[in-house]
């Protein structure tokens, strides 16, 4: 095992909304910065498809800085010199929680695809033991971007009364079916992949084909013709082959390639899966305010305007949603040209935005409790 | 905080919910929830003024009012403020309309398009009346709609829409006006402030 991941294992049962009952797993975890005495000043992050729980910082796993860097840090927006930031790798994930690369217990062989399939609900319970593990009662915030955004909204629901604020970053209720076929797209490609099947190979092309396509999803059009055009890649004039002659395709290779050292196929499958699955809406019959009902929590939506992945359309009916039971929502289009990705970069509206909400927040609860 | 807001603020009472329909920067919104403990949202077109009621806390929702306050379910507003923005609107009959449904009172204030030196600017000069709180061009300016404090007045009448307060505000001094006064008022006032339902 390695020493560089913090589990801590469950040992109560969780019941999976696939049936299955599980018990005794790991789920990995991170924290930064101090929890202070009142215990009062937690946030918990939520990752995304391909993220994990090394928010900031230097990741010990993979050497490469963590996916909120930017964001997470001593004097960021998220400040850890204040808050302390919490944040579970995904049951199903490959960053040490409970996942198809874990050995089965049972078989004393690699799960792969006979792990049961989980859903982003199944995810956020598993988070919530650890919460009670860290003696957490009530959260600063939640918050999470794309599938980090859907746990949020997930998270409000099964406990309205555990954050004192939700940031839920452009996101979706519902996952769209333009969302499902994208993400079918890279399970397909992964399962194409001869190697898939072969329990001593990793199916590397499928994963990296996976991750190009996914990847063309999180930029916008223009974002993409700004930074590449139509520039070639190291030389002069076309070559009249198949070689990544222009700038795009070998940065998307790169970005293929790099993708395959660092995250396990079947974990992407699975993840996936999870996020298709997530129909806040169908889980209260279709009445997307009802999961809202109890709230407590003070909301502040986040989405991009050039993001057409998880569109400023979807992320409002989240907005209407709450607003129809007169839950307390703000929210913000942030101005961007780079697609659902902006969340993940350094864009300083979004940032400010976030670093101030979270800050009012703070200090109402701390006002609260001093009078 | 200018004077509209403070007649604004004294008509609506302690802890109740209000919404502040083009909210601008919170002003009174802010005002509202740290001196009369109000339970404030507010709907704001502009992003930039957006961006900065949250970093101040507030509740504000990004959007056109001619398209947003749909989704507010009915009477789940003690207050509704519009201030000095029912003239910028494509429809301001039906954006009132649906103030009236989401507010239990709606807060309304329109600058007044009979104040004497509109009218003497359009007699005299012949031109589009630019004052200090109409400060456009015919050309690009916001207000679509202007009216005055009668007609707001005969509208509320028409509509079968009952004015439970109406002041005005005339050189930051604040009056009420009545069946008697309003003549009056339509010339000397520059703004007019109405609690309707």
């Amino acid at each position: 095992m390695n020493t560089d991941i913090k589990k801590f294992i469950i040992n109560q049962s969780l019941a999976l909304d696939c049936g299955k009952i599980i018990k005794g797993f790991p789920l990995a975890y991170e924290t930064y910065g101090t929890l202070n005495e009142k215990k009062s000043n937690a946030i918990l992050v939520f990752h995304a498809l391909t993220g994990d729980q090394f928010v900031t910082n230097i990741n010990p796993i993979t050497k490469r800085e963590g996916w909120w860097a930017f964001a997470v840090g001593p004097g960021k927006a998220i400040d850890t010199n204040k808050y302390f930031v919490i944040c579970a790798n995904v049951l199903g994930g490959c960053m040490g929680s409970f996942g198809p690369k874990e050995i089965n217990p049972e078989t004393d062989k690699i799960f792969r695809t006979t792990f049961p399939i989980i859903t982003i609900k199944d995810i956020v319970s598993s988070q919530k033991f650890l919460l009670d593990h860290l003696g957490i009662k009530k959260l600063l915030a939640v918050v999470g971007g794309s599938m980090g955004g859907m746990q949020v909204l997930q998270f409000v629901s099964l406990f309205p009364n555990m954050a004192h604020s939700a940031i839920p970053i452009a996101c979706s209720a519902s996952h769209s079916a333009q969302n499902i076929a994208l993400n079918e797209l890279g399970r397909q490609a992964i399962m194409a992949d001869p190697n898939w099947k072969n329990e001593s190979l990793t199916p590397d092309k499928g994963l990296a084909v996976a991750r190009m396509a996914a990847h063309i999803t999180y930029l916008s059009k223009a974002g993409l013709q700004e930074k590449f055009g139509r520039k070639l890649q190291d030389k002069g004039s076309l070559k009249f082959s198949f070689d990544a002659d222009f700038q795009i395709e070998s940065y998307l290779r790169y970005q293929g390639e790099n993708f395959v050292d660092r995250f396990d196929a079947n974990s992407y499958l699975y993840i996936t899966r999870a996020m298709d699955y997530f129909d806040l809406e169908k889980q209260f019959n279709g009445n997307l305010s009802l999961a809202f009902k109890n709230t407590k929590s003070k909301f502040c939506v986040i989405s991009f305007s050039s993001d057409w992945l998880y569109p400023t359309s979807e992320n409002k009916e989240i907005v209407i949603a709450l607003n129809a039971c007169g839950a307390n929502v703000g929210f913000v289009e942030i101005n961007s040209d780079k697609g659902h990705d902006s969340f993940l970069l350094n864009v300083p509206k979004f940032l400010k935005t976030l670093s101030d909400f979270i800050k009012s927040t703070y200090d109402e609860v701390n006002n609260e409790k001093g009078i | 905080m200018k004077k509209e807001f403070k007649v604004i603020s004294n008509i609506i009472e302690n802890n109740k919910r209000v919404l502040d329909v083009g909210c601008g920067d919170g002003t009174l919104m802010e005002y509202l929830k740290k001196n009369q403990k109000n339970d404030v949202r507010g709907l704001e077109p502009k992003k930039d003024l957006v961006q900065k009621c949250i970093s101040k806390g507030l509740s504000v929702i990004e959007g056109d009012a001619e398209k947003e306050l749909i989704q507010f379910p009915k009477k789940s507003f003690d207050y509704v403020v519009l201030s000095q923005t029912l003239q910028a609107f494509l429809n301001p009959e039906e954006v009132l309309n649906q103030l009236l449904r989401i507010g239990k009172q709606t807060i309304v204030s329109i600058p007044n398009f009979g104040y004497w030196k509109i009218r003497l600017h359009l007699l005299f000069k012949g031109t589009m009346p630019i004052t200090k709180n109409i400060p456009y061009e015919w050309y690009n300016t916001p207000n679509l709609h202007m009216c005055t404090i009668q007609d707001f007045v005969d509208f509320c009448n028409r509509q079968n829409i009952k004015i439970d307060k109406s002041m005005c505000l005339t050189n930051e001094k604040i009056s009420e006006i009545t069946n008697k006064n309003i003549k009056y008022k339509n010339i000397y006032s520059q703004l007019g402030i109405f609690l309707i339902q």
